[in-house]
C-alpha cells in the first residue's frame, strides 16, 4: 500500500544569524501493507508527524520517495495528485482546531466530496448523513456548529470527513491525545472496528505506547528523524532490541506506587536536530554505547531473524 | 437575535443618558464665564446678567440639566451664545463634511490595512513582512496633526499634487445636496469634475486621520491571520488540495476578520475624536473644526452638542459591529 524510501525532510532555519537545517526526517524507509496498521512512536520532535504530513504533500520533501499504491507522491503531476488526495486522508490531534468554526458540520464533512466529486444537493446530504452514521452521530448534528459539539464528537466528525472519499490509507496524527481518557477509549475502539469493517490501512502516529499496542499490528520507533526499530507490535513490546526502545518502554510508569523497573533511564535531553551527533544519533544517551564505534559510524539498519529491523551496532554482526 | 438587538438598543439608550450627564457636568464645572465672554470685554455687569438670564445660566445646575435634556429629546441643542444661531442648524451644516472625512478614512484603513495584514502574515519573515511591521509600529506612534502637517509640507507645498486644505476650491460651488456628501452628490449629479476636486481635497486629511487605524488594523489582522493559518482545518484544507488563494481568502480571512472587525469599530470612534485635530490642520469645515472654534470662546451649547453627537456616532458604530459580529460568528449568535 505505502512505501517510503529513504525519505528526507529538512527545514531551513536561522539560528543566531546563521543558516542551518533541521533534519526532521533523515533517511526513513518504511512500508505498510494493505489492511495493516503501523504505529509510529517517538518523543515529540522525533519527526513522526512530519512523515505523516509528507505523505499528504503538506511538507516539501528534501530527498527520497513516497509511493502510494506504486504511485510516487513526491513527483506527482496534476491528475496523479487528484488520485492521491482521494486515497490518503488525515485526522489531526486537536479536533477543536480541525474544524472550521464558521462552517456547520454538514459543510465540513461535505467539503472533500464537493471538491473531488460531482455529488451535490440531496445526494450530498444523504452521503454526509451516512458518513455521520458510520461514526455514530445522528443526523441532528448536520446543522450544528463545531462549538456546540464535545471533543469526542468533533473527532468523530473529523473521522467522518476523512472517510468521505473512501480513502484506503488514513494517517492518524495523535487522534486521541487531546481527548479525555474515557473518550479516548471510545474513539480507539471505534477506529479498530472501522479498520476491520472497511479494510483500511492506518498510519497511527502517537507518543502513547499503550494506544499503539492496542491498535497497531506493526510498530516503528523513531528517534531524531530515523527509525531505530521496526517490527511486529508484540515483538517490539515484549522483547525490545534497540537500547532506545528499551528505555522508551521502561519510561512508562508502573501502575502500583513504589514499584520500579531497572534504573537505567535515558541520560540527558534529546540532542538538537540542528546539530546532530556524529555516528549513531542515540549514542549520547545510550547506556550500551561502544566508544570508538557508536560515536563515529552511523549504524545501518539490520534485519533480524524474526523480521524486525534495528539500527544499532549491537546487532551488526 | 431579536432579543439581542433589543437588549443592545436599551443599553445604548442608557449609555446616551450617561454621556449627556458627563458632558453637561464637565462643561458646567469648567472654569470660565460664557456670558462674560459673549458680552465682550467692555460689557457692563447688567449686560452680562441679562445674557446669563437669557440663556438660563442663572438657574441651579440640576434644573439647567433637566431643561437641557428636555430640549435634546426634542432635537433642540440650544443656541450658540456667541452667534445666536441654533446649534442644530450648525451641526446639520458641518456634520456631513466630518462624516465624509471619517468614512473615507475608515475605507482607506480597511482597504489598505486588511490586504497588507494578510500579505504580511502569508509572507511572514520576508522583507514585505518586515517593511509592513515597521510601518505599522510607527503608524501607531505618529501623532495625527504632525503627520497632517508633514503631508501638507510635502504633497501640497513641495509637490503641489494636492490642495493644502478645505473641502473644495474657493471658486467651486458645491453640488446640490442629496446626501450632503460632496463626493457622492457630485457623482449623482453627474458633475464629475467636482467629484475629482472633492477627492483631491479628501486625500491628505483622510490619510492623516486613518493612519493610526490603518496601523492597528494591519497589526491585528496579521496576528489573527498567523494564528488562523496554523489551525488544523487550514492544514486539512491544504491536504484536500484547495488552492492557497482560496484557503487564505475564503477560509482563513473569514475567521481572522472577527477581531479585526472589533478593532475597526473601536478605531472608528477614535477617528471621530481625531477629526478635531485633523480638521483644524486642514481647515476642513466639519464638526471638529466647529468644536475647536466654539471651545475657544467657551460656547457651551455647541461643545456639548458636538460631544453628544460624536459619542452617539461611536455607539452606533459599535452597535453595527456587534450585529455584524453576531451574524458572522456562530458562537456569538447563540449566547447573547
Amino acid at each position: 500500500m505505502l512505501e517510503i524510501e529513504d525519505l528526507k525532510v529538512h527545514f531551513p532555519i536561522r539560528e543566531k544569524w546563521q543558516k542551518a537545517t533541521v533534519k526532521a526526517v533523515n533517511g526513513v524507509s518504511l512500508s505498510i501493507a494493505t489492511g495493516d496498521s503501523l504505529g509510529l512512536v517517538g518523543e515529540s520532535g522525533s519527526g513522526k508527524s512530519t512523515i505523516g504530513r509528507a505523505i499528504l504533500r503538506l511538507n516539501k520533501v528534501t530527498g527520497g520517495d513516497i509511493r502510494l499504491k506504486g504511485m510516487s507522491v513526491v513527483n506527482a503531476g496534476r491528475t496523479e495528485e487528484e488520485m492521491l488526495r482521494r486515497q490518503a486522508q488525515i485526522v489531526f490531534q486537536d479536533p477543536h482546531s480541525a474544524l472550521n468554526p464558521r462552517m456547520p458540520i454538514l459543510r465540513s464533512v461535505a467539503e472533500p466530496l464537493v471538491l473531488h466529486t460531482k455529488v451535490r444537493g440531496v445526494e450530498l446530504r444523504r452521503r454526509v448523513t451516512d458518513l455521520l452514521e458510520i461514526v455514530g452521530l445522528q443526523s441532528q448534528f448536520l446543522y450544528r456548529y463545531p462549538h456546540e459539539l464535545s471533543g469526542g464528537q468533533k473527532q468523530r466528525v473529523c473521522i467522518a470527513r476523512a472517510l468521505a472519499l473512501q480513502p484506503e490509507l488514513l494517517v492518524l496524527d495523535e487522534p486521541t491525545s487531546a481527548l479525555d481518557v474515557s473518550v479516548q477509549a471510545q474513539i480507539l475502539e471505534f477506529l479498530k472496528k472501522l479498520q476491520r469493517e472497511q479494510n483500511l490501512t492506518y498510519l497511527f502516529i502517537s507518543h502513547n505506547l499503550a494506544v499503539i499496542r492496542y491498535i497497531c499490528n506493526r510498530t516503528a520507533v523513531m528517534y531524531l528523524g530515523q527509525i531505530v526499530e521496526e517490527g511486529a507490535t508484540e515483538q517490539v513490546f515484549s522483547a525490545p532490541r534497540h537500547p532506545y526502545t528499551k528505555v522508551l518502554l521502561e519510561a512508562v510508569p508502573l501502575p502500583e506506587a513504589g514499584q520500579s523497573r531497572r534504573t537505567d533511564v535515558v541520560i540527558g535531553d534529546v540532542p538538537s536536530p540542528v546539530n546532530m551527533p556524529t555516528g549513531c544519533s542515540f549514542h549520547t544517551r545510550c547506556a550500551e554505547a561502544m566508544a570508538g564505534r557508536c560515536d563515529k559510524v552511523a549504524p545501518p539498519p539490520v534485519a533480524l531473524a524474526d523480521g524486525r529491523r534495528v539500527r544499532c551496532h549491537l546487532f551488526a554482526d | 437575535m431579536l432579543l439581542f438587538l433589543l437588549r443592545r438598543s436599551l443599553f445604548m439608550v442608557g449609555m446616551l443618558f450617561a454621556l449627556l450627564i458627563i458632558t453637561f457636568v464637565i462643561s458646567h464645572v469648567a472654569p470660565g464665564d460664557p456670558a462674560a465672554l459673549a458680552a465682550g470685554p467692555d460689557a457692563s455687569a447688567e449686560m452680562i446678567e441679562t445674557i446669563r438670564k437669557e440663556h438660563g445660566l442663572d438657574k441651579p445646575l440640576p434644573q439647567q440639566f433637566l431643561i437641557y435634556v428636555g430640549g435634546v429629546l426634542q432635537g433642540d441643542f440650544g443656541n450658540s451664545i456667541h452667534t445666536g444661531r441654533e446649534v442644530v442648524d450648525d451641526l446639520v451644516r458641518f456634520f456631513p463634511a466630518t462624516f465624509e472625512l471619517v468614512l473615507a478614512s475608515i475605507l482607506f484603513a480597511i482597504l489598505l490595512g486588511v490586504p497588507l495584514g494578510v500579505l504580511s502574515a502569508v509572507k511572514q519573515n520576508t522583507w514585505i513582512d518586515h517593511v509592513t511591521r515597521v510601518f505599522s509600529v510607527s503608524g501607531v506612534g505618529v501623532p495625527m496633526f504632525w503627520l497632517g502637517l508633514m503631508l501638507q509640507l510635502f504633497f501640497a507645498l513641495q509637490l503641489g499634487w494636492f490642495p493644502l486644505g478645505g473641502q473644495l476650491d474657493m471658486m467651486t460651488d458645491p453640488p446640490a445636496p442629496i446626501t450632503h456628501l460632496y463626493t457622492v452628490d457630485s457623482i449623482l449629479r453627474g458633475q464629475f469634475d467636482v467629484t475629482l476636486e472633492a477627492l483631491r481635497h479628501l486625500v491628505l486629511p483622510a490619510l492623516s486621520l486613518c493612519f493610526p487605524a490603518l496601523a492597528s488594523i494591519i497589526r491585528v489582522n496579521r496576528a489573527e491571520m498567523l494564528e488562523t493559518l496554523n489551525q488544523d482545518y487550514i492544514t486539512n484544507a491544504r491536504a484536500q488540495g484547495i488552492s492557497p488563494l482560496r484557503i487564505v481568502g475564503l477560509y482563513a480571512l473569514k475567521n481572522a476578520m472577527l477581531p479585526t472587525l472589533a478593532m475597526i469599530g473601536l478605531r472608528f470612534g477614535w477617528m471621530l475624536g481625531g477629526t478635531v485635530l485633523v480638521e483644524t490642520v486642514f481647515d476642513w469645515p466639519g464638526v471638529g473644526l466647529y468644536a475647536v472654534q466654539t471651545a475657544v470662546s467657551s460656547d457651551f451649547e455647541p461643545i456639548m452638542a458636538v460631544t453628544v453627537l460624536l459619542g452617539f456616532c461611536f455607539m452606533v458604530a459599535n452597535f453595527v459591529i456587534d450585529i455584524v459580529y453576531g451574524w458572522l460568528d456562530p458562537r456569538v449568535r447563540g449566547t447573547t
